[in-house]
C-alpha cells in the first residue's frame, strides 16, 4: 500500500500552531508534525490524547514495591531466618528503604522501555521520513490526502497563507 | 513546555540567537580538533587516573594494610570520598529533576553537564566501598541473589545493604534520564556530521529519531514522570548514605539531624562543583551566550542557601551535644572542634560556613574569579566535612585503652587523586563526543525574557486566515489522531 501526503515546511513555531489549527478545523487528515523541540501547545492543536504513560508508571511502581517487599519478608521470616541482634523477623521500618529504591527503579526503567516500544525507537534504527532540518531549526507538518476531493494546489495555498516555506507532495509506503 | 515559569525580565540565552545558532554553536565543539587547553586537562588527568589505578591494584593485591585504618579508626579516606563523590553526584539531579519541576528554566543550559557530572561522580564513589570491601571481587554478594550457602540471604535490616542500593539505583536511574535527555540531540548530530566516529556514535545512539510530535508528546510525559522518580531518589539517596553513619551508636554519629543535613551538605558540594565545571566550560567552549552570568549568579544563589542550611546543622549538632548532658557526646564534640584534629574542623568551618557568606555581595557573584575561587574551597571544605565526622568520631570513642590517631599514606592519596583523574578523564571525554548543552531544550527557550516584538511572527496576523478559519469552523472535527 502506498499513499500520497503533503509536507509543509515552515520557520516559525507559531505559524506551525497556527496552521494546525486550521488544518484540524478543516477536517484535514493530520499524518504528525515535526519540531526541534516540544512545540509548547501543539498537543492540543493536533488534538493528541494525554499519554497514558505516567498510569504505566504508577502500576510499575505499586507492582515493584509489594514484590521486593514480599520478598524481604520471604527471605528475612521464611526461606532462612536469621536472628540479627535480637531484631524482629518483621522489620518492616527497616525494609522501607531498599523497597523505596526497588519501587523507584521499576518505574523508571518500565517507563522507559514502553516509551521506546510505543515510540517505536531502538539502537540503529533508520529514522523513517527523515527531514534532516527539523532537528535543527525547521517545523515540519504531514498532511495525508485522504478522499478524491483533496486538491494539492487549493492545499498549497492554505499552507504559504500560514507561511509555509516549501510545500511538497510525496507519494510513501505504508508497509 | 511549561506555561507556569519563573518571571524573567532579560533573556535566558543572549546574543539573539535563532535555532540554528544554537545547532551550530553548540555542535561546534565536538567538530573541530580538541585545543591545546583540551590536550593538556586530558593528559593530567589520565595521569592522575593512571596514578590512582596503580594505587588501587597495589591495595587489591596487598590488602588493606597499605591504608592507614586502624582497629579503631575502621573507615578514613576511603569512605569519605565515597560520600564526597556521592554528594557532588546530588546537585545534577537538582538541576535536571527538582529545578525542571519547579519549572525553573535557566537549567536548561546547565542541566546537561550537571547530569554528566552526576553520572561521573557517582561511578567515582561506587568504586570506594567496593575498594574497601578488602576482596572486591566478593563484592556481588552486596546484592541477594540465590546461593549455595543456604541460600543465606542479605540482611536487609543493614544501612550498607540499603546503600547498595540505593546508589546501584541511583547510577541507573541518573545514567537513564540522561540518555533519554540526549536522544533529540543525537539525532541534531546525526543529521548534522557526515561520517566518522561522532556520526556513527549518533546514528546508533539516536534510536532513529525523526522529531516526530507524536514521539515528543510521550516523550514529554517520560521526562516528567523521570524528573518526578529522581526527585524523591535523590532526597533517599544522601539520607541513605547519612544512615550508613546515623544507626551506627557512636557519638557524633548517632544523630537524627543527619538526613537533612547531608542533603543539604551533597547540594552545596554539589553545586560548587557545577560552578566550578560549568566556569571553566563556558570559557573554553565560547558558551557564554547560553550559560550566562544570570546562570552563575542563581547558582551562587544556590550556595548561599544551602551554606545557610550547613551552618545551621553544625550549629545544631553542636549544640545538641552540649545540651544533652551525655558526657561521650559532649567530648566528641569538643574534641572534634579543639581535639588533634581540630585543624579540620577549621577548614570545614571556613570554607563551607565563613567563605560563602561573600557570596551576598553582587559584585563577588559577578566576578567570576572569585566566584571560582570560593567554588574550589567549597569542594575543599566539603571533602574535609566529611573527613571530621568520619575520623574525630572515630579515633576517640568511648574507651580510651583503644584511642589511637590516623594518617593517610600515600596510597591513600593516590587513591583520591586517582578518583579526580577519573572524574575529569570522564568529563573531558563527554565534551569532546556529547553535545554539551542540551539542545533541544534551549531551543525551546530561546524567546524567554525577549522583547516581545522579536517573538516569532504569529499567523494570526497574516492577511486571509481568517477566512480559512472560518470556513473550517462548520466542518466536523475529522481523523486528527
Amino acid at each position: 500500500m502506498s499513499r500520497r501526503v503533503v509536507i509543509g515546511t515552515f520557520a516559525e513555531e507559531g505559524d506551525l500552531l497556527a496552521f494546525t489549527r486550521a488544518a484540524r478545523s478543516r477536517g484535514l487528515r493530520l499524518v504528525d508534525a515535526y519540531t526541534p523541540y516540544p512545540v509548547h501547545g501543539l498537543d492540543d492543536a493536533m488534538g493528541l490524547r494525554p499519554s497514558r504513560l505516567p498510569w504505566l508508571c504508577f502500576f510499575a511502581a505499586i507492582t515493584g514495591a509489594a514484590l521486593k517487599l514480599l520478598f524481604e519478608f520471604w527471605t528475612t521470616m521464611v526461606d532462612w531466618p536469621l536472628n540479627v541482634g535480637g531484631k524482629p523477623w518483621n522489620s518492616l521500618p527497616a525494609f522501607v528503604p531498599v523497597t523505596f529504591e526497588v519501587m523507584v527503579l521499576s518505574a523508571g526503567l518500565t517507563t522507559v522501555f514502553a516509551f521506546l516500544v510505543l515510540a517505536r525507537l531502538w539502537p540503529g534504527k533508520t529514522p523513517v521520513r527523515r527531514l534532516p532540518r527539523v532537528t535543527d531549526d525547521r517545523f515540519v507538518v504531514v498532511l495525508e490526502e485522504s478522499d478524491a476531493r483533496f486538491r494539492f494546489t487549493e492545499l498549497r495555498a492554505l499552507f504559504e497563507q500560514y507561511g509555509a516555506e516549501l510545500v511538497e507532495e510525496q507519494l510513501e509506503d505504508t508497509a | 513546555m511549561a506555561n507556569h515559569c519563573a518571571p524573567l525580565d532579560i533573556p535566558l540565552v543572549a546574543g539573539n540567537k535563532t535555532p540554528a545558532d544554537v545547532t551550530r554553536d553548540i555542535c561546534h565543539s565536538l567538530e573541530g580538533k580538541p585545543t591545546p587547553l583540551w590536550w593538556g586537562g586530558f593528559l593530567v588527568a589520565v595521569s592522575l587516573l593512571v596514578l590512582g589505578l596503580a594505587a588501587v591494584s597495589y591495595e587489591i593485591a596487598t590488602g588493606i594494610g597499605t591504608w592507614g585504618v586502624n582497629r579503631t579508626v575502621g573507615w578514613a579516606v576511603g569512605i569519605t570520598c565515597f560520600v564526597f563523590w556521592v554528594g557532588i553526584g546530588h546537585a545534577g539531579t537538582l538541576i535536571s529533576a527538582i529545578l525542571f519541576l519547579l519549572r525553573q528554566r535557566w537549567r536548561t543550559a546547565v542541566n546537561r553537564s550537571a547530569e554528566a557530572m552526576t553520572i561521573f561522580a557517582v561511578m567515582c564513589a561506587g568504586i570506594f566501598p567496593v575498594i574497601h570491601l578488602g576482596r572486591p571481587w566478593m563484592a556481588y554478594w552486596l546484592f541477594p541473589y540465590p546461593n549455595t550457602r543456604g541460600p543465606l540471604w542479605v540482611n536487609f535490616r543493614s544501612p550498607l545493604v540499603w546503600d547498595a542500593f540505593a546508589i546501584g539505583t541511583y547510577f541507573t536511574i541518573s545514567l537513564v534520564f540522561w540518555y533519554v535527555g540526549l536522544i533529540p540531540d543525537l539525532a541534531t548530530v546525526r543529521d548534522r556530521l557526515h561520517g566518522g566516529f561522532r556520526h556513527k556514535l549518533a546514528s546508533v545512539l539516536s534510536l532513529g529519531w525523526t522529531g516526530s510530535f507524536r514521539t515528543w508528546h510521550r516523550y514529554e510525559s517520560l521526562y516528567l514522570m523521570l524528573a518526578g522518580l529522581a526527585t524523591p531518589l535523590v532526597l533517599s539517596v544522601h539520607t541513605i548514605v547519612s544512615w550508613d553513619f546515623a544507626t551506627g551508636v557512636i557519638p557524633g554519629w548517632h544523630a537524627t539531624i543527619f538526613p537533612p543535613y547531608f542533603v543539604a551538605g551533597a547540594i552545596f558540594s554539589g553545586v560548587a562543583m557545577v560552578l566550578t565545571l560549568v566556569l571553566v566550560a563556558r570559557k573554553t567552549m565560547r558558551l557564554e551566550d547560553y550559560i550566562t552570568g544570570r546562570h552563575i549568579d542563581v547558582m551562587c544563589k544556590l550556595l548561599l542557601l544551602t551554606s545557610g542550611i550547613v551552618a545551621i546543622a553544625y550549629a545544631t549538632e553542636f549544640f545538641t551535644a552540649l545540651y544533652s548532658t551525655n558526657p561521650y557526646e559532649e567530648f566528641a564534640f569538643l574534641n572534634r572542634a579543639f581535639g588533634p584534629f581540630g585543624w579540620t574542623y577549621g577548614i570545614m568551618v571556613s570554607c563551607n560556613v565563613m567563605v560563602p557568606q561573600l557570596l551576598w555581595f553582587r559584585r563577588v557573584r559577578r566576578n567570576l574569579w572569585v566566584v571560582f575561587g570560593i567554588s574550589i574551597l567549597i569542594n575543599v571544605g566539603m571533602w574535609f566535612e566529611r573527613f571530621v565526622i568520619i575520623l574525630t568520631s572515630l579515633h576517640h570513642d568511648f574507651l580510651p585503652s583503644s584511642w589511637t590517631s590516623y594518617r593517610p599514606t600515600p596510597i591513600e592519596l593516590c587513591m583520591l587523586l586517582g578518583s579526580f583523574g577519573l572524574f575529569f578523564t570522564l568529563f573531558l571525554l563527554f565534551c569532546r563526543l556529547l553535545p554539551v548543552v542540551a539542545m533541544a531544550e534551549v531551543k525551546g527557550v530561546l524567546h524567554v525574557g525577549r522583547e516581545k516584538e522579536a517573538a516569532p511572527s504569529s499567523a494570526a496576523q497574516r492577511p486571509g486566515v481568517e477566512d480559512w478559519e472560518l470556513v473550517g469552523a462548520g466542518l466536523p472535527d475529522g481523523g486528527a489522531v
